[in-house]
């Protein structure tokens, strides 16, 4: 963090009164307009990914823009909640809709220099703002009592702490390797020289991290996020009990959940370069579809995955996120093995 | 060749020993023979990378050597000497078991591989400056993975692959320190690893025919009669 601070100060030092005050003020536009990305376009990039995994499979698929009528059918309805459920079970939609919020405010999503509120916390405190939304969720399923909620819960939990310890390694090797976790920092370590970028340590990072992306939004090898067979489910049967507006808010935040983490994949590990650079309004817009653009390739990506994986064995998710685990760990001691 | 192409070059060949290393760990923990071979391949592939990028950093005809008989002998020959002499293994048979299971023995092959780190430093150190990248220790570790799969696996076919491995290991780690070894030591050490397929394959073939299976982790006691 101190590095971050002195950023800050030097900043602040460079600039004077009032063009300083005017370039805070913009800050927070950036930061605002950054969550005002995040909430727009997660909904899409959902919509995009189903129709273009129908379309692998031959198939005509909805309309890229269904996630937006479904989400706005959905505040349209009637809420029902159950008697015997607690405040949490109120209380979790907002806490899932909001985590992902907050971290767009950490994290560089438009611009390669750190906005307003982003000196709250790096990765890891971005890791664990989005792990406060799943716990919240994990809580709330075991609240109504409905018999699959619990099943869902356990094995949402199950994935998430074998997915723990890679989290914690690829953190631990990011700070080993670029010096900071601070994602402003991290992004510049890997273009500057280009030759960084083909360094094994980033290469296998960027492995380690996509199966962590994988089993994190359940996706095809650990969980189908298409599927509706309750006995089956791991991430879906955490909103089952859900109607109306909790529901559009738990499926809103699921998916700003996976924008949030494939803006810290791809803006901060894999492609580094889009992103605004000075404080002009005309770049921080540019930024836009160019981010948009990266993500389109990544959802390529993953539904080609989708498309020629099966959903693994629940006992099998281990051995997956082993293999998560040895490509983290393979990426820290290459590192060493350089020096 | 500019200080920044080479700092590329160097780059990329520790791309390819880390993708190598990664292999090794997958060549322990697969499931499928077929797979295993695949992953053997795939490593022989980046180990002939490796040997073409250290040739083209130290301007040595004879690393490209080393690059094209990797080329043709360990990702051709080998899968076709194979299909030749033992497909019924490798194509029909899906699953195939181990005496530890996946993830312990995945965290023997991480222990390993850290111990590795401890004999190839000073080893790599010992070369003297025009030694670059991390070749030595991750060569070490492919060798001691390759050893940890003939250990855990209890089936023929992925017993000769980890055997084909640590030679690769010991190929990786051999190529940074000898930049000039002479052509003919490196055909002979490719001819030999043919040489150790076909007769593995052969043997496997026959055990296969003999006793009915080529789980040969359980042909480890002398019984009479009919099994």
């Amino acid at each position: 963090m101190g590095i971050f601070y002195a950023f800050f100060r030097d900043e602040a030092r460079k600039k004077n009164g009032t063009r300083r005050q005017r370039q805070v003020s913009e800050r927070i536009l950036y930061n605002l307009l950054q969550v005002l990305v995040v909430m727009a376009f997660a909904p899409l990039v959902s919509g995009v990914t189903s129709r273009l995994k129908e379309m692998l499979q031959s198939k005509r698929g909805p309309s890229i823009f269904q996630p937006y009528r479904d989400l706005w059918k959905l505040f349209h309805k009637d809420e029902i909640v159950s008697e015997d459920s607690s405040w949490i079970f109120r209380f979790t939609p907002y806490m899932v809709f909001v985590a992902p919020i907050f971290v767009t405010l950490l994290i560089p999503v438009l611009t390669s220099y750190p906005l307003f509120f982003a000196f709250m916390g790096d990765m890891l405190g971005g890791g664990f703002v989005l792990a406060l939304g799943g716990f919240f969720a994990t809580l709330a399923a075991v609240d109504t009592a409905n018999p699959y909620g619990p099943i869902g819960a356990s094995r949402t939990r199950m994935v998430g702490f074998l997915a723990e310890p890679v989290f914690m390694i690829v953190f631990f090797t990011v700070s080993f390797v670029a010096g900071s976790t601070i994602p402003y920092i991290v992004q510049q370590k890997w273009v500057t020289p280009i030759a960084n970028f083909f360094a094994p340590s980033h290469v296998l990072l960027v492995l380690a991290f996509l199966m962590l992306i994988l089993a994190e939004g359940g996706r095809i090898p650990v969980d189908n996020p298409s599927g509706h067979f309750e006995l089956a489910m791991i991430d879906e049967s955490k909103s089952l009990e859900y109607s109306g507006r909790g529901f559009a808010l738990m499926k809103w935040g699921g998916q700003m959940k996976f924008f949030v983490l494939l803006c810290i994949y791809l803006n901060v590990l894999v492609t580094p370069w889009g992103l605004a650079k000075d404080q002009a309004f005309a770049g921080v817009l540019l930024a836009i579809p160019l981010v948009l653009f990266k993500i389109f390739c990544f959802v390529l990506v993953l539904v080609l995955i989708e498309s020629s994986l099966s959903k693994l064995r629940l006992f099998r998710i281990t051995e997956f996120l082993g293999a998560a685990f040895v490509t983290s760990v393979v990426a820290m001691i290459a590192q060493l093995f350089l020096a | 060749m500019s200080e920044a192409a080479k700092q590329l070059v160097v780059n990329l060949n520790a791309l390819a020993a880390g993708l190598f290393l990664l292999t090794s760990f997958g060549i322990v923990a697969m499931r499928q023979a077929r797979g295993c071979l695949q992953l053997f391949i795939a490593q022989s592939l980046l180990l002939a990378a490796s040997a073409a990028l250290l040739g083209l950093r130290f301007d040595s005809g004879h690393l490209y050597g080393v690059a094209l008989v990797n080329l043709i002998s360990k990702p051709i020959i080998v899968p076709w000497l194979l299909r030749k002499v033992a497909s019924a293994e490798l194509y029909t048979r899906r699953e195939i078991d181990q005496v530890l299971n996946i993830p312990t023995a995945l965290s023997i092959a991480l222990g390993l591989a850290i111990g590795a780190y401890f004999l190839g430093v000073p080893l790599a150190r010992a070369v003297g400056p025009e030694y670059v990248g991390p070749n030595v220790p991750i060569g070490i570790a492919g060798l001691l993975l390759g050893a940890l799969t003939l250990t855990v696996r209890r089936e023929a076919l992925p017993l000769l692959i980890g055997l084909l491995a640590m030679e690769n290991g010991a190929f990786l780690a051999g190529i940074s320190i000898a930049h000039d070894l002479s052509m003919l030591v490196e055909l002979a050490i490719a001819t030999d690893g043919l040489i150790i397929v076909f007769i593995v394959g052969v043997l496997v073939r026959a055990v296969a025919k003999q006793v009915g299976t080529t789980a040969v982790g359980e042909l480890a006691r002398l019984r009479e009669g009919p099994r």
